[in-house]
């Protein structure tokens, strides 16, 4: 997970509304009518323990005390029933109980999540075939449009990157890796065809290095709109479609739109 | 005439995703009240002869899984995906299943911490996807779950979520009725 200097793990509790409500369940109080002098003392106790402990307690905690305190400071006061009553917008304890009550029913939620058998830590499908074994959303029809992002091209760059896993031998390169190889590798397997799988189209490349010049020369490829991609079905395969430049080898096209320094076809 | 329930049983157990019903018509070219049929059986004697896998109907799919009892063993193979999730992110995905179509502005502020590190976690493993823009100030990325959360959760539609108290009702009287929970009672 990320770390942030906000995001410091203060003993159990995710936040001050975490915090808050555990208090409140521990004094066995009802959210409708808390005490908030008692939750207040007890609050601004646990991160006095919290600073004690080096922890640097966060500001969202501190906004938290804050907004305790002033209520507890209304409490004290006497308020004229005038005033009350020009009072305008929302009262502030009771909006501080509606957050809290919206908080708890989520934190159940999420409690009832957790205890729902989960896929990879309770019950298991059949592992996935291996890449290249089956080509399943291989029919040509034509499927409803589904949710891609640019996550699912990374999850599929990183499931070839798996397949070509470094050499054993050490091999000492002569250079000459650039998108211009990349491009001339990734032309090889898009020449004449309508479309090619995302994961054929690494076929040429030996190395690891190759293939990601490969993928550089392929996004490179898909912003000057000279490639599309699509996905049939959920986590299903990649396709990339070439465009017609590509299929019918207008190779001096895609270098003057690539600004290459070498030519493409040697 | 194919028995109908094997074959379902096969094309099921081969495939390493679920497959919907518009699927299993195309294979097998039989209308979908025959196939609910095959499913059906199929479910009920799996259920019935206490078999190690299940047939369950999820993300609008159906697809054999392990019986949870039998995870320890499962575990034992270790080429399984880590789908663990800390209670900050497990907290943040009911929000987000909740609340969505939600931006991250309103998960932090119902959370009351910031919760970008966890939204990015949660996109990461494919759990939540960015569902647009918000037609508002900044437009803000607004998240929804994705169909890979019903899968892990074993989900067939959103609408299989266990339904939340609702604390807009008399809380008072609500809470009493309300004490199905064991761990209220037992936190210190």
């Amino acid at each position: 997970m990320a770390k942030s200097a906000y995001e410091v793990k203060l003993s159990q509790f995710e936040g001050p509304l975490d915090l808050l409500l555990h208090l409140v369940q521990k004094n066995e109080m009802d959210i409708q009518d808390i005490q908030i002098a008692t939750i207040t003392a007890q609050y601004l106790e646990h991160l006095k323990h919290m600073e004690a402990q080096n922890i640097d307690v966060a500001s969202d905690f501190l906004l938290m005390a804050a907004t305790l305190l002033y209520l507890k400071s209304r409490t004290l006061l006497p308020v004229s029933r005038v005033e009350v009553e020009q009072d305008e917008g929302v009262d502030p304890e009771e909006e501080l109980k509606q957050r809290l009550l919206e908080y708890q029913r989520y934190k159940e939620g999420a409690q009832k999540l957790e205890q729902f058998p989960r896929l990879f830590r309770d019950v298991f499908p059949r592992p996935p075939l291996a890449l290249d074994e089956v080509d399943s959303a291989a029919s040509s029809e034509v499927q409803p449009q589904i949710d891609i992002s640019v996550y699912d091209l990374v999850r599929a760059f990183s499931a070839v990157m798996r397949l070509k896993q470094a050499p054993p031998v050490h091999r000492i390169n002569g250079g000459g890796i650039s998108v211009t190889l990349g491009v001339r590798l990734l032309l090889q397997q898009l020449h004449g065809q309508e479309r090619v799988s995302f994961q054929r189209c690494f076929t040429a490349a030996t190395t690891r290095l190759e293939v990601v010049v490969q993928f550089v020369a392929m996004l490179e490829l898909i912003r000057l709109q000279l490639l599309s991609f699509e996905q049939h079905s959920h986590g299903g395969m990649v396709y990339m479609y070439p465009s017609e430049r590509i299929r019918n080898g207008c190779y001096a096209d895609i270098e003057h739109m690539l600004d290459l320094k070498e030519p493409l076809d040697d | 005439m194919i028995n109908l329930k094997a074959a379902v049983e096969a094309v099921l157990f081969s495939c390493d995703s679920a497959l919907s019903m518009t699927k299993l018509e195309q294979i097998f070219e039989v209308d979908q009240e025959e196939l609910r049929r095959a499913l059906q059986q199929l479910q009920h004697e799996c259920q019935q002869e206490g078999r190690g896998v299940v047939l369950q109907e999820v993300a609008g799919g159906f697809q054999l899984r392990t019986r949870p009892e039998y995870a320890q063993w499962i575990m034992q193979l270790k080429r399984t995906r880590n789908m663990n999730l800390s209670r900050a992110a497990t907290e943040t995905l009911a929000i987000i299943a909740y609340r969505q179509p939600v931006t991250r502005a309103e998960v932090e502020a119902l959370r009351s911490v910031d919760s970008g590190g966890i939204v990015r976690t949660l996109l990461e493993k494919d759990l939540v996807r960015v569902a647009g823009k918000k037609d508002a100030p900044g437009r803000p990325i607004i998240y929804a779950t994705s169909t890979r959360f019903l899968e892990v959760f074993g989900l067939n539609s959103l609408e299989d979520l266990p339904s939340l108290r609702d604390f807009r009702t008399d809380e008072l009287e609500f809470e009493s009725e309300m004490n199905f929970e064991p761990e209220k009672g037992g936190q210190q």
